[in-house]
């Protein structure tokens, strides 16, 4: 046997090398295939989250690379036209949820990949070392879902944000009272303000300070309180205190938890509760509290429910669904709504040239009816890379269901309000 | 009104945190050893009655005495597989033997169960009443009721009972005992047994009001290594008496001062306590 192998291993070396290089001959010549990177928590405790934005992601890439009959940028073509059909193709790197690794990952994927865009990192303190790394390297960085307002407020060329972010949102829930004082004569006069006292609650409870004040609401509470109380008796005892006529919310999943049961527990009752999605959009949430949960609001970025409205959402929705065997929801859908906007923008561009394709995002002008998302379309903002046409939906429980409810056009219910009292609940 | 309200509360809260720092109180004063996996047995406990309630329907009072006995066997078995190991062993490792212990405990917990939240569903004990006015959760009632039990129970044992004095003689002093022929690796492993069936009563009570998931024993051991500290280390009494002094510093602060502030106010109480008193409220050294 051996000798044999030792005959024979010229031959055999010949045929390894050959198969090595035959793929790299096939690779040269015209741009039949286009890179970009993607860096998301791949593992560690955001994994679950991550995969949402990668089945995003792929399922996006399918259909530009493929032929669909769907209203979406570039789904009735194969690959991009303007560059000869070339196909797009995605290269994950994993932050690990670190900003230092999520640096790494972007800057390796750009000089070692040769990737001609980024996207990522759905949190915010990553996605802020990752841009750093592609604004450093002159490669555009598109950001499909971190929400700290802080992250176009860094004069960078290179960094584009096509989700609205917590400011803009927090704005969402002013206008929402001011429509709901047009449409249905609810007056809300008095807000309480209660977040949790991280860098995020902290952002979002001064954001609705000062739209309070924008819009004249008397803020008549406002407490940060420490995220993961063990106990939160004396929170609540002081919005019993202060009456609001509706109270905004900042919570993760287990103070948004100890929240709702400490309400009940110590029969606090209020007009309404705006939550800024976390704690009270986690799947956890309602499966937890259960018809506790009833009747609270939160923001949103996505429902599979708009799909009611808006029918290119359902069709997507069913498609993803019968692959992937879940609804799309806010990560998903923002992810695979990203690759369009990017797809579109590379193929206008003509080219993968740094410079052209920053020209053709700052160019972008999606409309409405082509993103499966709430918003206005996407244009972004020369100053800061900011989409200027995103907004939030806002969502309510209702039988231990999350329904759109505002803007009007969107709904898929009507809200109800106010959550009636603990008493009256059975 | 308010006021009074948060008095109740404070004192309903400041009974668990009580009888989970009672647990760790008893297993140093024994033999100097601080038990950092506690947080993580207060978890295994709520979880146990979670699955009995959800897989067998059991609730959770009913339970209690099978997951006391339970606890106290892991508590007996931690001593021997463990503790033993490293009792002359220097502090570090002794450290890292229950806070490795904790931290495998947690993974084993996620691996095995997700991270989800979870909360027993419609437990016997739930609702509320109220009193002129005042709101009390009758889950909380019944938690900070079986604390006061298990307190009772426990100091009777202590001070009442033959084990009950030999362990004390040999909390107080370990040779002495030793020559008057009480066996310390015996009282050491019943000691354990103890202490993880405080916190597996408590468990299993928090776990008729309380959300369940991998982390949740984190906060409650916190509080529970302060209570300790305040109360003096080792002093049954003294953990009572820190719990609740605890909680009420813990809700009043945040009522009357800002939620912001007041676990700020729960360590301030304990480090006037450190330099006033440096061996806490009923310590003895």
């Amino acid at each position: 046997m051996r000798g044999t192998f030792r005959r024979y291993r010229w031959l055999v070396l010949a045929a390894l090398l050959s198969g090595l290089v035959i793929p790299a001959q096939l690779g040269a010549g015209p741009v039949t295939e286009i890179k970009i990177g993607a860096v998301y928590p791949l593992t560690g405790a955001l994994a679950s989250t991550a995969k949402l934005s990668k089945d995003g992601i792929d399922f996006a890439v399918d259909i530009i690379n493929n032929r669909y009959d769907l209203a979406l940028p570039l789904a009735k073509s194969e690959g991009l036209p303007n560059l000869g059909g070339a196909k797009i193709r995605v290269i994950f790197g994993d932050t690990q949820g670190s900003p230092e690794t999520g640096r790494a990952e972007t800057e390796r994927l750009i000089t070692g990949e040769k990737v001609v865009a980024v996207v990522g990192a759905y949190q915010s303190a990553v996605t802020a070392t990752a841009s750093m790394a592609a604004e450093r390297l002159g490669v555009p960085f598109l950001n499909p879902d971190s929400t700290s307002p802080t992250l176009i407020q860094r004069g960078f060329k290179w960094f584009f944000r096509a989700t609205p972010d917590d400011d803009i949102m927090s704005k969402n829930f002013f206008d929402f009272l001011k429509d709901l004082e047009k449409k249905k004569g609810i007056k809300v006069r008095t807000v309480a303000l209660v977040c949790e006292n991280t860098l995020w609650g902290t952002d979002v409870c001064k954001f609705e300070r000062k739209y309070a004040k924008e819009y004249g609401y008397e803020v008549v509470t406002e407490m940060l309180y420490p995220a993961r109380s063990t106990d939160l008796t004396s929170e609540v005892q002081r919005l019993k205190a202060a009456r609001p006529d509706v109270v905004f919310m900042a919570s993760y999943i287990s103070d948004a938890i100890l929240y709702t049961q400490t309400m009940k527990k110590l029969d606090f009752n209020t007009q309404a509760i705006l939550a800024m999605d976390a704690g009270h959009v986690d799947p956890a949430f309602l499966k937890t509290v259960g018809k506790d949960g009833n009747y609270i609001f939160s923001r949103e970025v996505f429902s599979a429910d708009l799909g009611q409205r808006k029918p290119i959402v359902r069709i997507v929705n069913d498609m993803f669904k019968k692959r992937y065997g879940y609804d799309l929801e806010g990560t998903s859908a923002r992810s695979f709504t990203a690759m369009f906007v990017l797809a579109d923008a590379i193929n206008r561009a003509g080219s993968t040239e740094p410079s052209a394709l920053r020209r053709a995002l700052l160019e972008t002008y999606l409309t409405s009816d082509k993103i499966i998302m709430p918003w206005g379309g996407v244009r972004f903002d020369p100053a800061n890379g900011q989409n200027v046409l995103g907004r939030g939906i806002i969502v309510q429980i209702q039988d231990l269901k999350y329904w759109t409810v505002w803007p009007w056009h969107l709904a898929s219910r009507d809200v109800i309000w106010p959550m009636p009292t603990w008493r009256e609940r059975k | 009104m308010i006021l009074l309200q948060s008095v109740v509360n404070g004192v309903l809260l400041g009974l668990v945190y009580a009888l989970i720092a009672a647990g760790l109180s008893l297993i140093f004063g024994l033999m100097e050893i601080v038990n950092f996996a506690h947080g993580q047995f207060l978890m295994l406990a709520m979880y146990g009655a979670y699955w009995l309630a959800v897989l067998y329907g059991v609730d959770p009072l009913f339970s209690l005495p099978l997951w006391t006995i339970v606890l106290f066997l892991l508590g007996v078995a931690t001593y021997w597989l463990i503790i033993a190991r490293v009792l002359r062993a220097p502090m570090l490792a002794q450290i890292f033997s229950t806070f490795g212990l904790g931290v495998f405990l947690q993974s084993l917990a996620q691996f095995f169960w997700s991270p989800d939240f979870r909360l027993v569903p419609s437990p016997l004990v739930k609702g509320r009443i109220e009193i002129l006015g005042l709101f009390v959760g009758i889950p909380e009632l019944v938690a900070s009721l079986g604390a006061v039990i298990a307190f009772a129970l426990l100091y009777l044992f202590v001070t009442r009972t033959e084990t009950g004095r030999a362990l004390q003689a040999t909390s107080e002093d370990r040779e002495a005992a030793a020559l008057v022929g009480i066996d310390s690796h015996r009282m050491f492993a019943l000691g354990w047994g103890i202490g993880l069936a405080c916190v597996g009563i408590a468990g299993v009570l928090l776990s008729n009001f309380y959300y369940i998931f991998p982390e949740v024993g984190f906060p409650f051991a916190l509080i529970a290594y302060v209570a300790v500290a305040l109360g003096g280390f080792g002093s049954i009494p003294g953990a009572f008496v820190a719990g609740i002094i605890i909680g009420l510093v813990e809700v009043l602060s945040g009522l009357l001062i800002g939620p912001a502030y007041k676990y700020l106010f729960v360590f301030l109480v304990y480090l006037i306590v450190v330099f006033t008193r440096p061996q806490g409220l009923f310590g003895r050294y």
